[in-house]
């Protein structure tokens, strides 16, 4: 059984940073809990002889050798930024006065 | 009144627990191929994968897994025979994805442990510090703030990121709380990153540059009553670049937190960025709000289980720690203790051991390094061992002063060319005309004229009082340039104005 909080809902989103409204919490809090109770039934079929998984095909050991292979061009790697200045990706203050 | 750090150690018990991220020296990223040379131009080292674009794919780096499982070996940790990569979540641009790839709940080595030695009043004394876990994550991009006051991120109007450093490979060594160390707890955590740094050298998976940040220390320091059980609250000081830095900033932090006990405040769980300036530290972020890093297993990548017999493999290659390799250098080359500490502090321990394997004598080869050699690095301010001298250079010029082919003094000129770049020491010797004059008949006409020059010195000689003689020797050593060797010069004109020569 998930039990999933309003509160849990409104750290979730500021965490992920998404500005929310009281109205959208109450909704989320209610279709969120529905999602998890329906996954959770997955943990019913999951007995002791089941490896918990987090990759779907059973293979380890996936590696490449350490070859150094070309890059972008800076222009091909800023040609998707919003801004840019000196070479450089320009992003908004990070922390404002206070912080 | 602030306090002094015998009032500090004599309530209190310092905890400590180090951290350290070492930048391993992989040619290229831990999940793409772009290279990872230090001082590019921005933006000039990333890609698809490191810039976090949509659909992009990581592939684990194998060497940066070798060099991961060569640092738990080293560090007498267990290998995991398996591991996986976790995303550890948090919004702020030095990483595009949004997350770092690390490891999380299932290292590649836990358990681990190194002794470290210092040298205290009552003796050298050893502590053992344990290794919790090591893991393998990727460094982040860098930025520059812009605006506001001179660069810091508070107050700063916006920001310019380069990822050319996102996605190197980057190991995280952590200990377990260290308790027990007392008074000695400032120079156990400068003398265990130094352990470190040393071992990591000698595996040659890192360039361990602190000052270039491939090895950076994060020191967390709390304080509880002697005897106490509970541990008191830490605080994580960052930013300490040099081995001295983490001496101060453990030191600086206790003395810091015993000043808030003992008037009865608490100690805040923060982040502190070391000032090297003045040695103290300054509150960073808080950490009252526990990170929540929301960690879970990487999808886009497979777990990594090492073979057995690789591990072994690798074991078996570890090179000699470095502590007992020192240990019997200076046993078979008869150093005394500060004079191996002044080779260990100038990074001349290499390079003394290969220029006495092509044949020098150990106490010549650590003179010319630690000396003619050591002055013009520190004139240049950098490494001995960036300079294009190279221990073939040194041993062939200890090789000609022994056979008499240069004075010490000639030697000088021979090593300042070298490392001016004029080539090889026989080269420099040509091209400068640098040669012993041993023609002792040119050498005689030169005392001749000293004496005539000098009369009422060369009588003093005459009458016995030999110290005159220097003044009549450096007239010769002038005159023939400094190409004359001085004891042979000496003998000449002593045994010439009637005195013992020896």
């Amino acid at each position: 059984m998930s039990t999933l909080s309003r509160s849990d809902v409104a750290n979730l989103a500021r965490l992920a940073r998404i500005d929310m409204t009281d109205e959208e919490l109450d909704h989320l809090a209610t279709e969120m809990d529905v999602i998890l109770t329906a996954v959770a039934r997955v943990q019913e079929v999951a007995t002791a002889d089941i490896k918990p998984t987090s990759h779907p095909i059973p293979i380890n050991n996936v590696t490449r050798p350490d070859v150094v292979r070309p890059s972008l061009s800076p222009d091909e790697a800023l040609s998707g930024a919003p801004a840019q200045e000196e070479g450089r990706f320009r992003v908004p203050q990070i922390l404002g006065e206070e912080a | 009144m602030s306090l002094t750090y015998d009032d500090v150690i004599a309530k209190y018990e310092p905890v400590l627990g180090l951290e350290v991220h070492v930048e391993l020296n992989t040619a290229s990223k831990m999940f793409c191929a772009c290279s990872t040379i230090f001082g590019g131009e921005p933006n000039t080292q990333t890609c698809p994968v490191c810039l976090g674009m949509p659909g992009a794919l990581p592939v684990v780096n194998e060497k940066a897994i070798e060099s991961s499982i060569l640092i738990g070996l080293a560090l007498n940790c267990s290998i995991t025979p398996f591991s996986r990569f976790s995303r550890k979540n948090y919004f702020y641009p030095d990483m595009p994805k949004n997350f770092q790839i690390s490891q999380y709940d299932e290292p590649i080595c836990v358990n681990g442990y190194l002794d470290v030695e210092i040298d205290t009043d009552e003796g050298v004394k050893k502590f053992r510090v344990e290794i919790e876990r090591v893991h393998m994550e990727e460094d982040t991009g860098k930025s520059l703030h812009v605006g506001g006051a001179t660069g810091r991120i508070h107050g700063a109007d916006y920001s310019l990121l380069d990822y050319n450093r996102a996605g190197i490979p980057l190991v995280e060594i952590v200990t377990k709380i260290v308790p027990g160390t007392g008074r000695y707890a400032p120079e156990v955590a400068k003398a265990y990153v130094a352990a470190l740094r040393d071992i990591l050298q000698s595996l040659g998976v890192s360039d361990v540059r602190m000052e270039q940040g491939s090895l950076r220390c994060d020191a967390n320091v709390s304080l509880r009553l002697i005897g106490a059980e509970k541990l008191g609250t830490r605080s994580e000081t960052k930013n300490v670049n040099s081995l001295r830095s983490i001496e101060r900033a453990v030191r600086g932090e206790m003395i810091r937190h015993a000043e808030l006990l003992n008037k009865g405040e608490r100690v805040v769980q923060e982040t502190r960025h070391f000032q090297e300036d003045t040695g103290l530290t300054r509150s960073g972020r808080s950490k009252e709000q526990a990170e929540d890093y929301r960690y879970f297993p990487e999808p886009d990548l497979v777990p990594v289980a090492p073979d057995a017999a690789w591990i072994e493999k690798l074991r078996a290659s570890l090179p000699e720690h470095p502590s007992i390799r020192r240990k019997r250098l200076q046993d078979a080359w008869g150093v005394p203790d500060k004079e191996m500490a002044a080779m260990l502090n100038a990074d001349a321990l290499d390079l003394v051991e290969a220029t006495v394997n092509l044949g020098a004598d150990p106490t010549r080869a650590r003179g010319w390094w630690l000396g003619e050699i050591s002055r013009i690095a520190n004139e240049k301010f950098c490494a001995i061992s960036e300079l294009s001298i190279t221990p073939t250079d040194v041993a062939q010029i200890v090789a000609l002063v022994a056979e008499g082919e240069l004075t010490d003094k000639l030697a000088r000129q021979v090593v300042e060319g070298v490392i001016a770049g004029e080539g090889s020491p026989q080269k420099v010797i040509d091209a400068r005309g640098l040669k012993v004059v041993s023609d002792e008949s040119a050498l005689m006409a030169a005392i001749e004229r000293a004496i005539a020059e000098q009369p009422e010195t060369a009588e003093k000689i005459r009458n016995g009082h030999i110290p005159a003689a220097g003044a009549l020797i450096g007239a010769v050593m002038k005159e023939t340039k400094g190409q004359a060797d001085a004891a042979r010069v000496r003998e000449l004109l002593l045994g010439h104005l009637g005195q013992p020569t020896s």
